[in-house]
C-alpha cells in the first residue's frame, strides 16, 4: 500500500477531487496547511509598507492506494493540479506498513 | 452616535488579531468616559459664558435644565445642542486610540482620556465653537475676537487629534519590532464596513453643523460627499504610482482624509474648493504617512497623517477657497479676492491649536505614564493584549482546547447553563 501526499493550491482542490473519483479512490484527507516552496510566499503592501508573506496557504491532499495504482493516481493528480505557473505544488509517495479500518478491524487492502 | 462604533471596527481591522478587541475597547470607553464627563461639566465648561475667551463656565453643569434653549430664535434645546457637541468630543477622544495601537493598558487610557477631555478638548471647543450670544453671552477667543473659519471642527477635533496623537506616540514610544516586524492589518472588510459607518456619520457631523435643515446644509451635505470622492480617487491614484496597485486599505483611508480636509470648510466653499481639498487631501496625507517611518515615530494607525495633516490642510485651504457666496457668515479666501487676511487668521488658529493640543497632551501622558504607568509588559504585547487586558480574544482558532468553568473555579458541567 502506498500512501499519496499531495500538496497543492487550494483552488485545484475540486479538480483533484474529481480526478481521483475516476479513477475510483473513494476516500481522501484534505487539511489547510500554509507554506512555501523555492518562490518564498509574496509581498503585499498596506499604506506604502512593504509586507512578505512567507507562507502561502496550500491545501494538503492525503489518499492511500493499492500499490498497483498507485503511479495512476499520481499521474492524475499531477495534471490536474498543474497550471505551470510557479507554486503548484509536489506530490510523493511513502510506503504504508499496515492499515486498519477502525469500524470493522478489516486489514490490508480490505480496509482501504 | 454611529461614527464611534464605526472608528472602533475601522481602527480595530487594521490590527493584529490578538490586540482587536483591546482597540476597540478603547472607542468604548472613550463613549463611556467623555460622556459622563460632558454631561457632568465638560459642555458647560465648553459652552459656558466666557472668561477672557478661553473657557467657559459651569452654569450648565450637569445639564439638567429641559426647557433652556441656544441661540435666541433658532428653538434648538440645550440639552439636544449638548448631545450633538459631545459626539464631536467623543470621536475626537476615540481617534487618539489609534496612536497607541497595541500598546496601551486599558484603565490608564480611559485615565488619560478623562483629563484629556478635561484639558485639551473643552478648551480647544470652546475657543472655536463657542460663538457670543449662542449658548451664553460671551464666547471663544477663535470664533469672534479672531474671526477663523471652522465649520464642522477642522481645529478642535482633526488638528487636535493629530497632535494629541503625536504627544501619546512619543510618550507611550514605539511598538516592540516596529518597523522591523510585520503588523499588517487582520481584517479589511472591517475596515471598510467601519470607514462606510464614518463616511454615513461625517454627514450628520458635517451638514448637521449648520443647525438648521436649510442651504448652507445642504452645501455642507455636497461638498462633503465631493471632497472624499475626490480624495479616494486621488489617494488610489497616486498609490497606483507609487506602489504598483490601488488598495482597499487605501481607499477606506481616502474616504477619511477627504472627509478629515472638508471638516472646516465644508460650510465655507463651493463644490470647487471642495473638489480642490479633496484631491490634495488624497495626495497629501498619503504622503504624510511615508513621513513617519523616515521620522522614526510609531503612529500606529496614521492619526497625525489623516487627521492632523488633513485638518490642517482643510484650515490653511480655507484661507483661499472659502466663499461667502454659500454662506453669509463665511468670508472670501485668497482665490476669490478677500486677500490674504483670512489665511492669516487660519494660520493663527492653527499653529495655536497644535501647540496646544500637543504641549498639554504631552504633558498628560506622561503624568499617567510616571504615576500608574501607561503600557503593557513586553511579554504581553508579544503574546497578545487582549487576553491580558480583557481575557478575552476576538476568535476562537482552537475550540478544541477550552474548557468553560463557572468565575469561582467550578467546572461547567454538560446541560449547566453559565
Amino acid at each position: 500500500m502506498i500512501l499519496v501526499t499531495a500538496i497543492v493550491k487550494p483552488f485545484a482542490l475540486g479538480e483533484v477531487k474529481t480526478a481521483l473519483e475516476r479513477l475510483g479512490v473513494l476516500g481522501m484527507t484534505v487539511s489547510e496547511v500554509q507554506g512555501h516552496g523555492r518562490q518564498k510566499g509574496h509581498t503585499e503592501v498596506y499604506r506604502g509598507a512593504e509586507y512578505n508573506v512567507d507562507f502561502v496557504p496550500k491545501v494538503r491532499i492525503e489518499v492511500v492506494v493499492d500499490d498497483e495504482v498507485a503511479d495512476k493516481v499520481v499521474d492524475s493528480v499531477v495534471a490536474a493540479a498543474r497550471t505551470g505557473k510557479i507554486g503548484d505544488g509536489k506530490v510523493w509517495t511513502t510506503r504504508v506498513e499496515q492499515i486498519v479500518r477502525v469500524r470493522t478491524g478489516e486489514r490490508g487492502g480490505d480496509a482501504i | 452616535m454611529l461614527m464611534t462604533p464605526g472608528l472602533a471596527l475601522f481602527y480595530g481591522g487594521m490590527v493584529r488579531a490578538k490586540s482587536v478587541l483591546n482597540m476597540m475597547m478603547m472607542s468604548v470607553a472613550c463613549l463611556g468616559v467623555v460622556g459622563l464627563v460632558w454631561v457632568l461639566g465638560g459642555f458647560s465648561l465648553a459652552f459656558g459664558d466666557s472668561t477672557a475667551g478661553l473657557i467657559g463656565n459651569l452654569d450648565h453643569a450637569g445639564l439638567r435644565d429641559a426647557t433652556a434653549v441656544v441661540g435666541g430664535d433658532t428653538g434648538i434645546p440645550l440639552q439636544v445642542f449638548a448631545m450633538f457637541q459631545l459626539m464631536f468630543a467623543v470621536i475626537t477622544a476615540a481617534l487618539l486610540s489609534g496612536a497607541v495601537a497595541d500598546r496601551a493598558r486599558f484603565w490608564p487610557f480611559a485615565l488619560f482620556i478623562a483629563l484629556w477631555t478635561v484639558c485639551v478638548y473643552v478648551p480647544l471647543a470652546h475657543w472655536i465653537f463657542a460663538f457670543d450670544g449662542y449658548v451664553a453671552d460671551a464666547g471663544g477667543w477663535m470664533a469672534n475676537s479672531l474671526g477663523a473659519l471652522d465649520f464642522a471642527g477642522g481645529t478642535a477635533v482633526e488638528i487636535n487629534s493629530g497632535a494629541s496623537a503625536l504627544a501619546l506616540a512619543i510618550v507611550l514610544g514605539r511598538r516592540r519590532g516596529w518597523p522591523q516586524q510585520p503588523m499588517r492589518p487582520h481584517n479589511l472588510p472591517s475596515v471598510l464596513l467601519g470607514a462606510g459607518l464614518l463616511w454615513f456619520g461625517w454627514f450628520g457631523f458635517n451638514a448637521g453643523s449648520a443647525l438648521a435643515a436649510g442651504a448652507v446644509a445642504g452645501n455642507a451635505f455636497v461638498t462633503t460627499m465631493t471632497a472624499s470622492a475626490a480624495a479616494v480617487l486621488s489617494w488610489l491614484a497616486l498609490e497606483h504610482r507609487l506602489d504598483g496597485r490601488p488598495t482597499s486599505l487605501g481607499a477606506a483611508s481616502a474616504a477619511i482624509a477627504g472627509l478629515v480636509g472638508i471638516t472646516p470648510a465644508c460650510g465655507y466653499v463651493d463644490t470647487f474648493g471642495a473638489l480642490l481639498i479633496g484631491l490634495l487631501a488624497g495626495v497629501v496625507c498619503q504622503l504624510a504617512i511615508r513621513l513617519k517611518y523616515r521620522l522614526g515615530y510609531d503612529d500606529s494607525l496614521d492619526v497625525v497623517a489623516i487627521h492632523g495633516v488633513g485638518g490642517l490642510l482643510g484650515m490653511l485651504m480655507l484661507g483661499l477657497v472659502a466663499t461667502d457666496a454659500v454662506n453669509a457668515a463665511g468670508a472670501d479666501g485668497l482665490f476669490y479676492g478677500g486677500g490674504f487676511a483670512q489665511l492669516g487668521k487660519q494660520t493663527v488658529a492653527v499653529l495655536a491649536a497644535m501647540t496646544f493640543a500637543f504641549a498639554v497632551s504631552f504633558l498628560l501622558a506622561w503624568l499617567v505614564r510616571a504615576t500608574v504607568g501607561f503600557r503593557v509588559d513586553a511579554e504581553v504585547e508579544a503574546e497578545g493584549i487582549d487576553e491580558a487586558e480583557h481575557a478575552e480574544t476576538a476568535y476562537d482558532f482552537m475550540p478544541l482546547s477550552t474548557t468553560a468553568r463557572l468565575h469561582d473555579g467550578a467546572r461547567l458541567h454538560e446541560g449547566t447553563t453559565p
